[in-house]
């Protein structure tokens, strides 16, 4: 990764109800339009991580105590979530969180809130997530709690996408969705990527998906970051393969466990 | 004949009042949805307003209603609930944030001695006597006797409501303060920022109790007991669950239909004055059939 990265955080610490140690030293970067994957099992702290940035860690009586987090440059931790917004900075979060009793137009224009450009230009992105998400421009006046789960997606993405983001926190996208609707999502989030200039910082337990489409990716466990590398790298690591990925046949145990016992024997042999 | 003109004079009376019930309870609604806090200080807000109003007339020295002087009074007051607004997100809302829901009741409970006793400290605690111009002569219809301030009250709030609806559904804020009440995490991760939310439904509370504190006052005349009026908004809201708008309206309405009618028809048969308590036991047995109320919001799950 070369140049200023978009997105810096620098060995965090998070404390949820001033006794509670999440996160313990997580440190990781995002380039200008990058993707970048936050993997690693259920409670490892990848959400963490990510609301850490956002700072929506406030509402959930969670704390940044250690470290900083800068975002071009700038530190941000101090930030509340309504001005990272207008900077740029959007999470989408885990489980979608579509706003139930408003219609799917609606969800996306609430998206639009901290926006001072007028309505033409917001108007205008409108209409750009619809040509992204043809299928909630169909389900645009129906209630956002009752469309499927994979409009919900789409609608929570294309909310966030309302806000003119710089880069885009996705937490989960994979959760609960069938393999060919994962599969369509994250070729859009390629094309906003590509197209649209949009950073992600993607958190995935769906290893094999998320190192497809990211650059690089970082490995959470317990609250640390056991490995990072080129996504590519990552993806033919053999620990990776193990636990990550499924692809060998013994039982999967926490990478963590057998991690140095694996490393001194391999370079051992 | 009489007797059926008798009834629809009551019921027609009694849905009137209702409306300003309906008005009140929306101000319970508004808070409780957008910030899950069930503000038991509502009603003395309406006292505060109502004090607070009579009293600049008189200082100001308005000689009849709608002067120069009673506008002017009329708007300070109305910028008086504003700073209300912003206080209470300030002192209360914003250092309680994430703090148990029965932990930001008690603070409204705090709230509510902190107003009355502001209110009666600053502007005493006498009986005063409001006139908003309005002529006591009934207006008749057919058989029907009207009171006129009921009459011009309902209509007010009427407008009122209506004006609620179109704020929620049409503008950015409206949008905002419904994606809020609907999700509060979701609402903040989309760069709503809760604070002004809520300073926003604690102005409407405010106005809707300057509102009820006007007509209140003039019908029994501006007094401690005002407080107590508001709370008649309790049963509306059980009966119309407590995040339903159409449910506090239409619920303002069926108590207030029902108080009268039940004092005039099946008060003489059980010793009268029953309109006191009749719409609090009407809520109970309907708590008993169906808790969520009338419209309670149905939680929509979907896998
Ligand atoms: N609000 C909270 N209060 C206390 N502990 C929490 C809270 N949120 C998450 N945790 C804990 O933090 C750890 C990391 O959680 P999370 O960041 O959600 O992991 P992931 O997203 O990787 O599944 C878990 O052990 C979880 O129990
Ligand atoms: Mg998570």
């Amino acid at each position: 990764m070369t140049g200023a990265p978009l997105l810096a955080v620098n060995n965090i610490e998070v404390i949820y109800d001033h006794v509670i140690l999440v996160l313990k030293g997580v440190s990781l970067q995002v380039p200008e339009e990058g993707i970048v994957a936050l993997l690693g099992a259920n409670g490892a702290g990848k959400t963490t991580t990510l609301k850490a940035v956002s700072n929506l860690l406030g509402a959930e009586r969670g704390d940044v105590t250690k470290g900083t987090i800068e975002y071009r440059g700038e530190r941000v931790e101090k930030l509340s979530p309504n001005e990272l917004v207008t900077r740029g900075v959007v999470q989408v979060m885990e489980g979608r969180h579509c706003f139930g009793h408003l219609t799917v137009e609606e969800n996306l224009m609430t998206g639009a809130y901290t926006r001072t450009d007028g309505r033409g230009a917001i108007r205008d992105d409108l209409d750009l997530v619809y040509r992204y998400f043809p299928r909630l421009q169909q389900r645009r006046t129906s209630q956002a709690g009752y469309v499927s789960g994979g409009e919900q997606q789409m609608t929570a993405i294309g909310r966030a996408l309302m806000s003119k983001p710089k880069m885009i926190l996705l937490d989960e996208p994979s959760m609960g969705l069938a393999p060919q609707l994962v599969e369509e999502i994250f070729e859009i989030v390629k094309r906003l990527n590509e197209e649209e200039k949009v950073s992600f910082l993607l958190a995935e337990q769906n290893t094999n998906i998320a190192l497809k489409y990211a650059r690089y990716g970082y490995i959470l466990e317990n609250g640390r970051v056991v490995m990072d590398g080129n996504a590519a790298e990552l993806a033919a690591n053999e620990d990776v393969k193990e636990f990550y990925l499924g692809l060998s046949g013994t039982k999967r145990k926490s990478y963590r466990d057998v991690k140095h016992y694996r490393r001194r024997k391999r370079w051992l042999s | 004949m009489a007797d059926l003109f008798f009834f629809l004079e009551v019921l027609i009376g009694g849905l009137l009042s209702g409306v300003l019930y309906s008005l009140v309870a929306l101000g319970f609604v508004l808070i409780y949805k957008a910030s899950g806090v069930f503000n038991f200080a509502q009603g003395a807000m309406v006292l505060l307003a109502g004090l607070t109003f009579v009293r600049l007339t008189q200082i100001l020295g308005s000689e009849h209603p709608w002067d120069g002087m009673f506008v002017l009074a009329l708007a300070i007051t109305f910028a008086v609930m504003i700073a209300l607004a912003f206080a209470v997100e300030r002192v209360v809302l914003r250092p309680l944030v994430n703090q148990a829901q029965i932990i930001m009741f008690m603070a409204t409970i705090g709230l509510t001695f902190f107003l009355e006793g502001a209110a009666q400290g600053v502007w005493g605690s006498q009986v005063h006597r409001l006139n908003l111009g309005v002529s006591e002569l009934p207006i008749i219809i057919g058989d029907v006797l009207l009171p006129p301030l009921d009459l011009v009250a309902a209509a007010a709030a009427a407008a009122m409501v209506a004006g609620l609806a179109v704020f929620f559904s049409r503008t950015r804020i409206g949008r905002a303060l419904r994606a809020v009440a609907d999700d509060h995490q979701a609402a903040l991760s989309v760069g709503i920022p809760l604070q002004s939310i809520w300073v926003v439904v604690w102005s409407v509370a405010g106005i809707v109790a300057l509102f009820a504190g006007l007509v209140w006052g003039a019908k029994l005349g501006v007094q401690f007991s005002l407080t107590l009026v508001a709370l008649k908004a309790l049963p509306v809201l059980i009966l119309g669950g407590f995040t339903s708008i159409p449910g506090a309206i239409i619920g303002g309405l069926i108590i207030g239909a029902s108080e009268k009618l039940a004092e005039v028809f099946i008060g003489p048969l059980v010793g009268g004055a029953i309109e006191n308590w009749f719409p609090y036991m009407l809520a109970l047995v309907f708590l008993l059939f169906r808790p969520q109320g009338l419209f309670g919001e149905k939680i929509i799950k979907r896998v």
